[in-house]
């Protein structure tokens, strides 16, 4: 797929392939496109030319896309922001159980039952009556993740999801992240975190300047002494 | 007892009735298709369509750019002329609720932009249609956001409808005008006037002060 703002080609060529069950970690600096790549995956962004396929579904950005392809597209990809955006609203569990509800036409009471599982698993079901105004921001993006494992999406985003999170924070969220890769969920991570990266993701991808300049698994990655570009990308993060 | 606090005490029935039966309804019936024209008129202005984007935008920039005294005019003693002959109270309603209707788009316009849009990406990321967003994400924040300015538009209406005694709707204003004439206390008879207005702007005020509460439990 291609990517353009105005003047700036954010994506260029990409073509990659995501497996079920994989946890991908996306590095590389600011500005390189990740993010961008991460925001055409859910459709937050539309890339100008180019194809998305889940499964057997098949989209070409070159055709105008219809409302449902867009749906069936968003359903399968639940995003977690760096912002958290939970709905300040509704409580926690409504944030939880809104999707479902209102987008899949789930059963309320049977999606408040499998709401609160979730929020157990964050380890928030105490605060589900609370508003996200009541939490920390840890804790925000906690139920932020419940809220996407409730879509029971194929793939589940993550864009930047500690770098709004004071280390200590971080730390809750991450070990989410973390329990979640090992149950075998499909991840896409875009962070700036490379100790998280090396011990949660199967496969990392380096992006620089809208190109992927590394695509392998993660002992590839930070054994590799070859590539300049990421060698010195990884000492600098390593100095921070 | 003084002449003049006998005047005021008998023309307080007369003026509050008006309020009553005149004001109040004027007000709340204005208010209630002003509403209803401001939001569709935020909506289409957020919108892409271009012509109608265009043409709502025409509607605002008339009503807020002309004196409402004018604008009552027009529509009851202009539009005759036109061929379109209304009644006072059908004129001063549908003055009343463009004029209210092109301030409130704008204070409910300013509330939808001010929500952040990482609240429309998180709808749209879970595969809410627009229209969805709208219900249940946006528009129960806007109602909160919008409140003081929305209250505010509705202030302005509820005293703006002492100018429909020009069109010869006897509300409060007029009722007034009416004991002044017979009996020469402006002073007294117009400051009654006033207080009466501004005990209706307090039960306004006051009712916002609710509302804000309920629509803020969850800050």
């Amino acid at each position: 797929m291609n990517k353009s703002f105005s003047n700036h080609h954010a994506l260029k060529d990409i073509n990659i392939q995501f497996n079920k069950g994989e946890t991908t970690v996306i590095l590389g600096p600011s500005g390189s496109g990740k993010s961008t790549l991460l925001r055409c995956i859910n459709l937050l962004e539309i890339p100008q030319t180019g194809t998305l396929e889940i499964d057997s579904f098949k989209i070409d950005f070159t055709q105008k896309l219809s409302q449902k392809d867009k749906l069936l597209i968003r359903q399968n990809t639940a995003m977690v922001f760096q912002s958290f955006n939970l709905f300040p609203h509704m409580t926690v569990l409504e944030n939880v159980i809104e999707g479902p509800i209102t987008v899949l036409k789930k059963d309320k009471s049977s999606m408040i039952h499998i709401g609160e599982q979730l929020l157990e698993k964050v380890g928030l079901l105490h605060k589900k009556d609370s508003y996200p105004s009541q939490l920390s921001g840890g804790q925000q993006q906690r139920v932020a993740i419940a809220r996407a494992l409730a879509m029971e999406p194929k793939f589940l985003l993550f864009d930047e999801p500690t770098s709004a999170l004071d280390p200590e924070l971080e730390g809750e969220v991450l070990k989410v992240l973390k329990a979640l890769a090992e149950e075998q969920k499909s991840m896409i991570i875009v962070t700036h975190n490379l100790n998280f990266a090396r011990v949660a993701a199967d496969r990392i991808l380096f992006l620089e300047n809208g190109e992927i300049l590394f695509d392998g698994r993660t002992d590839e990655f930070f054994n590799n002494t070859e590539n300049e570009r990421i060698i010195s990308f990884i000492q600098s993060m390593q100095f921070i | 007892m003084s002449r003049e606090l006998e005047i005021v005490l008998n023309s307080i029935w007369p003026v509050l009735k008006a309020g009553l039966a005149v004001t109040i309804p004027l007000s709340l019936i204005s208010f209630a298709i002003a509403l209803v024209i401001a939001v569709i008129t935020a909506l289409v202005k957020l919108s892409n369509f271009k012509i109608l984007k265009l043409i709502f935008s025409t509607y605002v920039w008339i009503f807020r750019g002309t004196p409402l005294l004018v604008q009552l005019f027009l529509v009851f003693y202009g539009l005759p002329k036109a061929g379109v002959t209304l009644d006072p109270w059908t004129a001063a309603i549908i003055t009343f609720s463009l004029n209210t209707g092109a301030y409130a788009s704008e204070s409910i316009r300013a509330s939808i932009l001010s929500i952040p849009k990482g609240q429309w990406e998180a709808a749209e990321s879970l595969g809410m249609t627009y229209w969805q967003v709208l219900r249940r994400v946006i528009a129960p924040q806007t109602v909160r956001i919008s409140l003081p300015p929305v209250t505010n538009d509705f202030i302005d209406l509820v005293k703006g409808t002492s100018l429909a005694a020009s069109i010869t709707i006897a509300e409060m204003f007029m009722i007034g005008q009416q004991i002044v004439a017979f009996t020469y206390e402006p002073l007294a008879i117009y400051a009654l006037v006033a207080v009466i207005y501004l005990m209706f702007v307090s039960i306004l005020t006051f009712i916002q002060g609710r509302l804000e509460k309920v629509a803020s439990k969850y800050i």
